[in-house]
């Protein structure tokens, strides 16, 4: 096979639908042209969403008037990991591509105060790529805000790799909230690995972008441990926006909680891949999966592909995927009540997905910044 | 104020024909009950009222205060005065039952041209009148109807209309599911209501309501029309005798 532009400047070959874990993102065929590597920004920075301890990234370079609170360290001098797996594409591409390695090791309760934020910008058609390593120790908890954002118009290309380990008792609260430009990509993955009773509480949020793929891998490695993700992809215009998981249960009594909320609007196309592999001395997992799918448009389509691989007997696992119109009965009763069609469209599909930012118990401050994001999505596309 | 002039209504799936010819006046002020045994069409009747596309009219119109309303919206009746009280209120996750309450007030005021209640407005008008009905300022902001028991979601309803003052008030078996303390509650909160202006369309199964809500008429509705018409002494024979020799005598 002739390699595609990308392949070439990437030196690296790109996977296909034939590759399983790319079946519904057809990484070489949609990315067969990249833009070069990043050299700086041309105007714009990261303007933040909510009061954060910054870090921030414009085109991949790290800008240097961090104030970290106590408890947090940071060091440049970091690797990146890289893959030749194919199924791991993301993470090559990462290595090859220009942008800063950074990691932190958080201690204590700091950042539940005011959370550390990792704030992306991309300001051009180039493309960038961080790698953020991030270690929270023994019986700490952490609030980090990781948010990916363009300058409106451009066709940049971000990628993003995120390895946390949590040690014992370790607590990550971590929320992607991804508002790229309609006309961006981005790639991501967020490998996570957990010691005994440590607790992932993940939540991500599309909420733009063109072509997005956010991988989630995680290692549950010790007793206790507890995985929740949940999370809301708002896929409308032209955006192709990919969310695979894979939950691998390793030890015994562990417990993971999935739930992602969908809304296709436009010509919008959803993926939801989330894979729970149950290893064979992993008795007694408990973990729940579900995805649920607003389609609001004929031109539109999602992609739902939950998938078990259990090799323990002792276990409770499911999982459920729907995808639905709006129910009509609903709409009858609220507009019975003198509220008019579009509005009381608005209020239930902001319903289906609010539930879930409800259920994530944020701080207030946290939460309404999310909805806010949500209702502007929504009053554009919905 | 409501005249309903040969109403023929199907179900617009699969065209079954269940309202065959309903003829129906009610004054204003008036309380009119509707009787009759289960499929006789009376929910179909309360549907059609409020503008659900599940029915399809095909013959006959319903005039309210001179006005076709088969030619408006949904949401256009509501604003206009129509209210029906659900015989199964839909639960409605994620969507508080305060914001609901607030978007739908508002609505109907706007499309009125009215001014639109500012919060400590609304919030002072809701813990009144939940007061009245014995209903728990705190349920209120939990998802509307969702995980409330039977008696609380037409205590709900009964909220809703109270709030919504509207006209033409039509309670579809308002008293299935509550029990003897919840009945008096709900009937004297629409009791409360009763007014020159505002007619009521009660469709009840007992007798025992209408010993509460006590009705200026009463009509039997039987395979989709009225068969007859009468005051509040024919809800006593039905309750005595059933519509045995009422649906022989008019057939
Ligand atoms: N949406 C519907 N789809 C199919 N059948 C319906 C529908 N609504 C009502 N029906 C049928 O129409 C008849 C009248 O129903 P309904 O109006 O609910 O009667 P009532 O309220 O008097 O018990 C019944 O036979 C019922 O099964
Ligand atoms: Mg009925």
């Amino acid at each position: 096979m002739q390699k595609t532009q990308a392949e070439e400047a990437l030196g690296m070959e790109l996977p296909t639908r034939r590759v399983e874990s790319f079946h519904y993102t057809d990484l070489r065929t949609m990315l067969r042209e990249i833009p070069d590597n990043a050299s700086g920004s041309t105007g714009g920075n990261y303007a933040p969403l909510v009061d954060t301890h910054l870090l921030s990234f414009n085109d991949g370079k790290l800008a240097d008037d961090q104030v970290l609170p106590k408890g947090v360290t940071l060091s440049t001098d970091v690797a990146k990991a890289t893959s030749s797996d194919i199924n791991d594409a993301i993470v090559g591409m990462n290595a090859v591509t220009s942008g800063d390695a950074i990691s932190l090791v958080i201690e204590g309760n700091a950042t539940m105060e005011k959370p550390l934020g990792l704030g992306h910008f991309s300001s051009n058609e180039s493309r960038n790529a961080c790698y953020h390593k991030v270690l929270i120790k023994a019986g700490s908890e952490a609030q980090v805000i990781s948010r990916h954002t363009s300058k409106d118009g451009v066709a940049s290309l971000a990628n993003t790799v995120t390895e946390i380990e949590l040690e014992k008792d370790a607590v990550a609260n971590w929320f992607v909230i991804q508002q790229e430009s309609i006309s961006a990509n981005r790639l991501a993955r967020i490998n996570v690995s957990l010691a005994e009773n440590a607790k992932l509480n993940l939540f991500i949020l599309n909420a733009g972008g063109k072509l997005v793929r956010q991988e989630v891998k995680v290692d549950v490695a010790g007793e206790g441990a507890h995985v929740d993700i949940k999370g809301v992809n708002l896929i409308g215009d032209d955006a192709h926006i990919d969310v695979t998981t894979v939950l691998d249960h390793n030890v015994p009594n562990t417990t993971a909680n999935e739930l992602f909320r969908n809304v296709v609007a436009g010509n919008g196309h959803g993926v939801f891949q989330g894979q729970i592999k149950v290893a064979q001395i992993a008795q007694k997992t408990d973990a729940q999966m579900a995805c649920n799918t607003l389609l609001l448009t004929d031109d539109g389509d999602f992609s739902a592909k939950p998938e078990l691989e259990i090799f323990a007997d002792d276990v409770l696992c499911a999982h459920g995927a729907t995808v639905t119109d709006i129910d009509d009965d609903h709409l009858f009763y609220l507009r019975a009540r003198g509220i008019k069609e579009k509005t009381a469209r608005g209020l239930l599909i902001k319903a289906f997905v609010d539930e879930v930012v409800e259920e994530i118990g944020v701080s207030e401050e946290l939460e309404e910044a999310f909805i806010g994001i949500i209702d502007s999505w929504l009053d554009k596309n919905a | 104020m409501l005249e309903i002039k040969n109403l023929h209504v199907r179900i617009a799936e699969d065209e079954t024909e269940i309202l065959k010819g309903l003829d129906l006046t009610v004054k204003a002020g008036e309380v009119a009950a509707i009787m009759g045994p289960n499929g006789a069409g009376k929910s179909t009747l309360s549907y059609v009222l409020a503008g659900k596309e599940d029915y399809e009219v095909t013959e006959g119109e319903i005039l309210f205060n001179g006005e076709n309303i088969l030619d408006m919206e949904v949401d256009e009746r509501a604003a206009s005065g129509v209210f029906l009280a659900f015989q199964y209120p839909m639960e409605i996750p994620g969507v508080a039952t305060m914001n609901f309450l607030k978007a739908a007030m508002n609505a109907q005021r706007k499309a009125r041209d009215e001014a639109e209640y500012t919060t400590p407005e609304f919030i002072k008008k809701v813990k009144a009148a939940s007061a009245d009905l014995s209903i728990d300022f705190n349920m209120l902001k939990r998802a509307l109807n969702v995980g409330f028991s039977g008696g609380e979601k037409k205590r709900a309803e009964i909220l809703q209309m109270a709030l919504l003052e509207p006209t033409l008030c039509v309670l579809d078996e308002t008293d299935s599911g509550l029990d003897i303390d919840a009945l008096k509650i709900v009937s004297d909160g629409v009791n409360a209501l009763r007014d020159p202006e505002r007619a009521f369309l009660v469709i009840t199964h007992y007798q025992r309501l209408l010993d509460h809500i006590v009705p200026d008429t009463v009509h039997v509705l039987y395979n989709g029309r009225i068969i007859k018409t009468g005051d509040k002494s024919l809800a006593l024979h039905l309750e005595e005798n059933g519509y045995a020799d009422i649906i022989a005598a008019a057939a």
